[in-house]
């Protein structure tokens, strides 16, 4: 709705962000959405062995204005990118992405020009999940990591902080070696207010 | 000494103080809501139950907090208006179908005369001369929700998912009224709370004055072939498995809720369960004897059918009705669209036409005073010659001409099968256009 977002910092932020994050947690629906192979492993993850509607997921959602989570399951071809890509558009914020397989992480072994190599060209990632497929037990491991995520996202003013304090960490990052001899970037000196 | 005292009937309705009918609306209202989220678990949980899985199970105990948890997140999601829709009918559309669903539940009869705070009173909110008719208007009203979305979302999806859903849910509903028409005979009435009185005891009947037995008083038994029916209308006009074509994922992603997104949705998701809670509240009201015990309680136990116990038979019977359509949800598939409209407008609207032509025979037979316990035998003998009769002539006939005795039907002749695979004819007979207005037949090309 986007109240929530206008919340002032403390207490009360802090209390919606916990309900926010178990509700959004607790009930991620999945848009339909299956590229190759890994798409079989996706819908294993559904059977009776591993059930993902444990944790409410089996709502799978055929539109994407309703979907919150969105699996890439299988290679993206060039063609598919664009697909991909409105997909993801047309689904309602907060939205999250698993990148299944090695195919969606970074194109894998088809490494050629037919083949996106790796989603996170076209979209934003948050879970990267190797193998080729990866098994519904991995599948199920990426989710119950992306919960964890989801329960610790901040909102509203605390999300700003964040992303602030995070943006100065990567700003004061020490260069990688062999880089040494980049001039370091001094980071601008921020008071605390 | 309260305005209730004296007064009959349906007078007796509406003269409470005013407390108590806001009281019993906000409970209705609360029941509604409850009983929204418990079917979602219920459903999601026995489905899983069903394909052999635990079903959701980490939010809360049991999973209970599992629709809380949905609610919350769709509250919480952004609120997408796509830009090329018409703002004001997007909007007033969950609206219209979300409200007319909480209406219908009025006038569902929950109990018997209790007292509350010292007031005797209905557990009813209300009553009217032609409630059931009520619940057939708010249906209704609900279809132009559905429409509307459909046609506001400017969306080909959401439009064809609409026209299907009003489609189906008008041609389900002129079954469904019709099914009723023989339970008013029965009851003489349109009011639901007289609809349970009648449908207190049975009359008795003599066999040919041999003996008397005592008639069972639901109207799921005694009007049968009406209860059947209505059983199907209720699932033509949720909207749910196997008649959930309006929002077939396959074919219409999402249906007419395809555009909307957060509360919007959530309406749509609340108004599809009510309605489920309140075809079910009718159907235990109309053929199941509504608040009243059944049978073998309220034979060994008088007190079963006063107080507040009725409302626990009432849920009873509300939880198996729920579990059914659960249980339907489970196990069909979907139909398709032409066997849905078949289904609807050529098999159970003749069936229910011709019933209530029978029952309504019946009853004036009765009303006139006439012995129809012979009628009724008579007309077994009548249908039991009738099938004897068919019986001799399917063996006088023979076997029905079996397909293979019939000549092949001309086919354009075989090519000759190139090397050593049979391959199909390549100019079958099929429409290659036309020319000069004339089409084009096969086998020029
Ligand atoms: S990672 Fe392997 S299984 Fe998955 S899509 Fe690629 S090739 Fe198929």
């Amino acid at each position: 709705m986007g109240l929530e977002e206008k919340l002032p910092s403390g207490f009360l932020l802090s209390t919606v962000e916990q309900v926010a994050g178990w509700a959004r947690r607790s009930s991620v629906w999945p848009a339909t959405f299956g590229l190759a192979c890994c798409a079989i492993e996706m819908m294993a993850t559904g059977d009776p062995r591993h059930d993902f509607s444990r944790w409410g997921m089996e709502r799978a959602s055929g539109s994407p204005r309703q979907a919150d989570l969105m699996i890439v399951a299988g290679r993206v071809s060039q063609k598919m990118g664009p697909v991909l890509r409105q997909i993801y558009d047309q689904m309602a914020e907060p939205k999250w992405v698993i990148a299944m397989g090695v195919c969606a992480s970074s194109g894998g072994m088809f490494n050629n020009y037919a083949i996106v190599q790796g989603v996170d060209h076209i979209v934003p990632v948050d879970i990267y999940l190797p193998g080729c497929p990866p098994r519904p037990e991995m599948l199920l491991d990426a989710i119950l990591k992306l919960h964890d995520k989801i329960q610790n996202t901040k909102m509203g003013a605390h999300r700003r902080k964040e992303i602030e304090e995070l943006e100065r960490a990567k700003l004061r990052a020490l260069p990688l070696l062999g880089q040494s001899d980049v001039p370091r970037i001094e980071p601008p000196r921020v008071t605390q207010s | 000494m309260t305005p209730c005292t004296g007064k009959e009937g349906l007078a007796f309705f509406g003269c409470d103080p005013w407390w108590l009918i806001l009281g019993k609306g906000v409970v209705i209202f609360a029941f509604l809501l409850l009983s929204v989220l418990m079917c979602v678990w219920a459903e999601r949980r026995v489905i899983g139950r069903m394909q052999l899985r635990p079903g959701p199970n980490r939010a809360g105990p049991f999973g209970l907090l599992q629709p809380l948890a949905d609610g919350i997140k769709g509250a919480l999601k952004e609120d997408i208006v796509p830009r090329k829709v018409d703002k004001f009918i997007f909007f007033l559309a969950p609206v219209l179908a979300a409200t007319p669903a909480l209406i219908s539940f009025a006038i569902i009869p929950l109990g018997p005369v209790v007292s509350i705070a010292g007031h005797k009173t209905p557990l009813q909110l209300t009553d009217l001369p032609v409630a059931v008719l009520l619940v057939l208007a708010m249906s209704s009203v609900g279809v132009y929700g559905v429409v509307l979305a459909g046609w506001a979302s400017r969306s080909p999806y959401a439009l064809l998912g609409g026209l299907r859903s009003s489609a189906q849910v008008i041609s389900y509903e002129i079954a469904m009224g019709l099914s009723f028409v023989a339970v008013f005979l029965y009851a003489g009435s349109l009011s639901t709370s007289q609809i349970v009185s009648a449908q207190a005891g049975g009359g008795t009947a003599s066999f040919f004055g041999l003996f008397t037995f005592d008639t069972p008083s639901w109207n799921a038994i005694v009007l049968f072939p009406s209860f059947v029916i209505y059983v199907f209308t209720m699932m033509g006009e949720s909207n749910r498995i196997p008649f959930d074509l309006p929002e077939g994922e396959g074919e219409l992603v999402a249906g007419y809720h395809t555009e909307y997104s957060s509360l919007k949705f959530l309406m749509f998701y609340l108004a599809e369960y009510i309605n489920m809670v309140t075809l079910s509240a009718l159907a235990t009201t109309l053929f199941l004897g509504g608040w009243r015990a059944p049978a073998p309680i309220s034979t060994v136990w008088p007190g079963a059918n006063s107080g507040w116990w009725p409302l626990l038979w009432f849920l009873g019977k509300l939880v198996l009705f729920i579990f059914f359509f659960i249980w339907l949800r489970g196990s069909l598939p979907r139909v398709r669209y032409d066997q849905l409209m078949k289904l609807g407008w050529k098999v159970l609207m003749p069936v229910s036409l011709g019933w209530i032509l029978l029952v309504a025979t019946l009853r004036a037979l009765r009303n006139n005073g006439a012995d129809t316990s012979a009628y009724l035998v008579v007309a077994g003998a009548v249908v039991l010659a009738l099938l004897a009769g068919s019986f001799v002539w399917d063996a006088i006939k023979g076997p029905p001409p079996s397909a293979a005795d019939e000549p092949e039907p001309e086919r354009p002749a075989e090519p000759e099968p190139a090397g050593a695979f049979p391959v199909p004819p390549l100019d079958a007979p099929h429409y290659h256009g036309s020319h000069h207005g004339k089409e084009v037949p096969s086998g020029l090309h």
